[in-house]
């Protein structure tokens, strides 16, 4: 290194990104990355980290500024353009070929014309795996596989294409405790071998334990770089945030403590007729937030939408009872059966008038419970405009409720009749468990509520479901992040293939303990990824 | 950035237009349209002004011809008023041809044989209403079979296309043939035809009454809301407690007999038979304008007549001035083209290579 320039594997200067004429996803960021190091790139959703990483693999071109590869500028016009330069991405949606081999994935695309020689592709496959100790199979299915699987062959296909700088974006956050710690085991070898990595995140604790140096985005804008020896989380979340936060979840007591919900028994076949939830049983008490734990696609959307009545249970039972009738929400729905009231078999109407309120937020967010293409009010009575008699709609209560949430919760929104899909992650989330709470539900069910949210948003969302559980709603909460878990429920519930491996106290757990229960039922089968 | 780095060509999204500007690109790829249609006038030698003037004058110069064309624009807006809901849905029914004609078998069994038995303003009541039935259960079939089996609307609806019109050839030269040999279906007696009102057959009231009536059963009626949810996601429609199938099989049959009625409309008041091309494409043009539209009814009223001034004026332009017809649909195929292509202009800006200024036009 001289004093006069330094010369890095990968230099960005001041690449500028804009969508549309308002949108300046990336505003004049610098960015420097050497050999033999891990980069973290830090930031809240929608601070540009995907789109700056997407402009180094070729998928999406600068508007402004330049790309220098060991001092020399070059251009990165497609993503050959970034394997050619050795640039390698791992997208946080594996772009794998479900009915094709491991080895069939890693040269799909490669080897122009020429025949195939499986057993030397095999070898170099074996070769990479052996060497930063993937333990990968190259003749497994696709289907066959876990997540972190699946994610294993998407890396090793960049090495095998000669990549020596890695980009992964989001990597961990569809793996368990375990399999992140065997990811980062993989990711020192590579370091220690020389190559580039930048990893892709918003987990604090992650970038912590991984990262030489952290680059902090804050709303398109270039932050800064500094040491991840020499920072730790609050610091950098005030560079995230831009001021200071308190990280602390609140997990107060409540008032009554009551059984609601026991599930009993519960099967259930998913939309592929293969069982999605196998012999399930627990129960949700009022004043508590149960949590919700487990691999992607371990039951968990499924469950929700059979308290809901969206999903057809084969067999067991759902017992709701009443709330305490001293409690703030007693009496609001309809009258049910003390001795507990089946609700297997109702319509999700029925559910619903009893009191049984789900704010599901799947992987797209809009993709239930909200319509994307439309505005504020016309989602708000999505659930209630039957309730309005004659053959109209009437737009006047949804209006004041789409207002009055706007206050309170600090929607931003050019307007009420704006299509919700043109809002920001953490103002739609809002929206949805607004109009949820607002129906002042008994239960409250909510899945990755905080997903895609800034730390604010998120703690607001946090306040929100405390409050409903202050006032005795019993809250079910499914989330991907065990650390958030642990702070805010009372107990969670671990889900592992479809059945119920464990329930912990939030108090006490840790997330090691969790982790095992997500992949292991006690005695039962392997964890299986059915997504 | 290093200028050869850069593409030629680039798109960007654009995030928002004022409704001024969309509108002014629309008008500007309409004169873009114009401009291409000259120079294929010019190409095969003629006159691109008096050509154009000859398709405003053959279409709306005198009155009988302001009447024919609003005969052809009729039937247009009828049923793209009747499409719209089904594409609002995302429900793909190309199958407005098939249930224009079976609406309008309906409506002839009732002219043909019941004329004699039926007050005059009854008969026409009774056959607007087993028009719309015939229309509506046609067009309920592939809803059915969509919602029991999931099959595929689309391809379900094209074929019953082909099925209603073979119903309506066989009925030609079978049962319902007027003089032996003729393959045709006699005339209908004058009490089964629609009268006229100021000059027209008094179709126009209904399809215009529709309109409003349309507007306002998508936009404030409750089942406007559920289609609404339901083209924007299934998902979500259950999630809220909505019967999905029921949803798709009532829009359907709706949309099925509103085509029927336009079957009852073209045969009654247009054709005073019953013939195989009753629908005459009147189907898959009214796909067009309800695009063009953008589902909006009021807006299909000014497409269907600007449709219908372009098919008018084209008729005139073949016998006065002796172009091919073609010719004329090659002119109303560029004015398509360049309608729905500006779109692409209204979504999308074009940056070239240096320049960083945008560049509209179509």
């Amino acid at each position: 290194m001289t004093a006069l320039e330094t010369v890095h594997a990968i230099e960005l200067r001041g690449i500028t990104k804009r969508f549309g004429a308002k949108v300046v996803a990336n505003d004049h960021i610098d960015l420097a990355l050497d050999r033999g190091e891990i980069l973290s790139l830090l930031g809240e959703n929608g601070s540009g980290k995907t789109t700056l990483m997407n402009m180094l693999s070729g998928i999406y071109l600068p508007d402004e500024g330049e790309i220098l590869m060991e001092g020399k500028p070059i251009a990165i016009r497609s993503p050959k353009d970034a394997y050619d330069h050795g640039i390698g991405m791992i997208h946080q949606h594996y772009k794998l070929v479900d009915v094709f081999t491991a080895a069939e994935n890693i040269v799909l695309g490669l080897h122009d014309g020429k025949k195939l020689d499986r057993k030397e592709i095999a070898r170099k496959v074996r070769e990479i795996s052996d060497k930063y100790g993937f333990g990968i199979d190259p003749d497994k299915k696709i289907y066959d596989m876990s997540v972190s699987e699946k994610q294993t062959v998407e890396i090793v296909k960049v090495l095998y294409r000669g990549a020596d700088i890695l980009i992964l974006d989001e990597p961990t956050a569809v793996l368990t405790p375990q399999e992140t710690d065997r990811l980062f085991d993989i990711l020192r070898a590579m370091k220690a071998d020389g190559k580039a990595i930048v990893i892709i995140t918003h987990k604090l604790h992650e970038v912590m334990a991984i990262s030489d140096k952290v680059a902090v985005l804050r709303k398109g804008k270039y932050i800064g770089t500094v040491n991840t020896a020499e920072t730790d989380p609050q610091k950098l979340t005030e560079m995230m945030v831009g001021h200071a936060v308190s990280l602390n979840i609140d997990r107060p007591e409540a008032k009554y403590h009551d059984l609601r919900l026991e599930v009993k028994g519960l099967n259930c076949l998913g939309s592929d007729g293969v069982p999605a939830l196998t012999d399930v049983s627990f129960q949700a008490m009022g004043g508590e937030i149960l949590g919700i734990a487990g691999i992607a696609g371990s039951g968990q959307k499924e469950l929700l939408e059979a308290i809901a009545g969206l999903q057809k249970a084969e067999s067991g039972h759902i017992f709701y009872y009443p709330p305490h009738p001293k409690s703030d929400i007693a009496g609001k729905h309809v009258p049910v059966d003390k001795a507990g009231e089946e609700l297997v078999g109702k319509t999700p109407t029925q559910i619903q008038k009893i009191g049984v309120s789900l704010a599901f937020v799947p992987e797209d967010r809009l993709g239930m419970g909200l319509v994307g293409g439309m505005g504020m009010v016309d989602n708000m009575m999505l659930k209630t405009y039957k309730e309005h008699p004659g053959p109209f709609v009437d737009r006047k209560p949804p209006k004041a409720l789409a207002e009055k949430l706007i206050d309170e919760l600090e929607i931003v929104t050019p307007g009420v009749n704006t299509p919700v899909r043109r809002l920001s992650g953490g103002n739609v989330q809002k929206v949805l468990v607004g109009r949820e709470i607002a129906s002042s539900p008994t239960v409250l069910m909510t899945a990755y509520p905080v997903r895609g949210l800034d730390i604010n948003s998120s703690y607001t969302i946090y306040r929100l479901l405390n409050e409903q559980k202050m006032k005795g709603v019993a809250v079910l909460m499914v989330g991907e992040d065990l650390d958030v878990l642990l702070e805010l429920c009372d107990r969670i519930l671990v889900l592992c293939g479809g059945r119920v491996s464990g329930v912990v106290d939030g108090r006490t757990a840790t997330k090691e303990e969790v982790g095992l229960l997500m992949t292991h039922v006690g005695g039962g089968k392997e964890a299986e990824d059915h997504a | 950035m290093h200028e050869a780095n850069t593409p030629l060509i680039r798109l960007a999204k654009r995030d928002g237009m004022s409704r001024g500007k969309m509108w002014a690109i629309r008008a500007a790829a309409f004169v873009v349209a114009i401009l291409i249609g000259a120079v294929v006038f010019l190409l095969i030698g003629n006159n691109p002004i008096s050509a154009y003037g000859t398709i405003l004058t053959g279409s709306l110069g005198k009155k009988t011809a302001i009447r024919q064309t609003v005969r052809i624009a009729i039937p247009l807006l009828g049923t793209a008023l009747a499409i719209a809901p089904c594409f609002k849905m995302k429900f793909w029914n190309i199958g407005a041809e098939g249930q224009i004609t079976a609406g309008a078998v309906g409506a002839a069994y009732f002219a043909l044989f019941w004329a004699d038995k039926l007050p005059g303003p009854v008969l026409l009541v009774v056959m607007a209403i087993a028009g719309a039935l015939f229309g509506g259960i046609w067009a309920l079939i592939p809803a059915f079979f969509k919602t029991r089996w999931g099959t595929n609307e689309t391809l379900f609806t094209l074929m019953m296309n082909y099925i209603a019109i073979g119903i309506v050839n066989w009925l030609q030269g079978g049962p319902w043939e007027g003089r032996p040999g003729s393959q045709i279906i006699p005339q209908y007696d004058s009490a089964a035809v629609l009268p006229k009102v100021l000059g027209v057959h008094c179709g126009w009231i209904i399809v215009l009454a529709l309109t409003v009536l349309m507007y306002f059963y998508m936009k404030y009626t409750k089942q406007g809301y559920e289609i609404a949810v339901v083209g924007e996601s299934e998902n979500t429609a259950r999630y809220a407690g909505m019967n999905v199938g029921r949803i798709v099989m009532r829009t359907m049959f709706l949309s099925g007999a509103i085509s029927g009625l336009v079957g009852f409309i073209v045969s009654s008041g247009a054709d005073n038979t019953l013939h195989s091309g009753v629908a005459a494409g009147v189907g898959f043009t009214a796909i067009t304008v309800a695009w063009l539209a953008q589902l909006n009814p009021f807006a299909m009223v000014g497409i269907s007549a600007l449709l219908a001034v372009l098919e008018k004026g084209a008729d005139t332009l073949q016998t006065q001035m002796q172009v091919p017809a073609s010719i004329s649909d090659i002119i109303t195929g560029v004015v398509l083209f360049c309608m729905l292509g500006c779109e692409f202009f209204i979504n999308y800006r074009v940056i070239l290579r240096g320049h960083h200024k945008e560049v509209t036009g179509a």
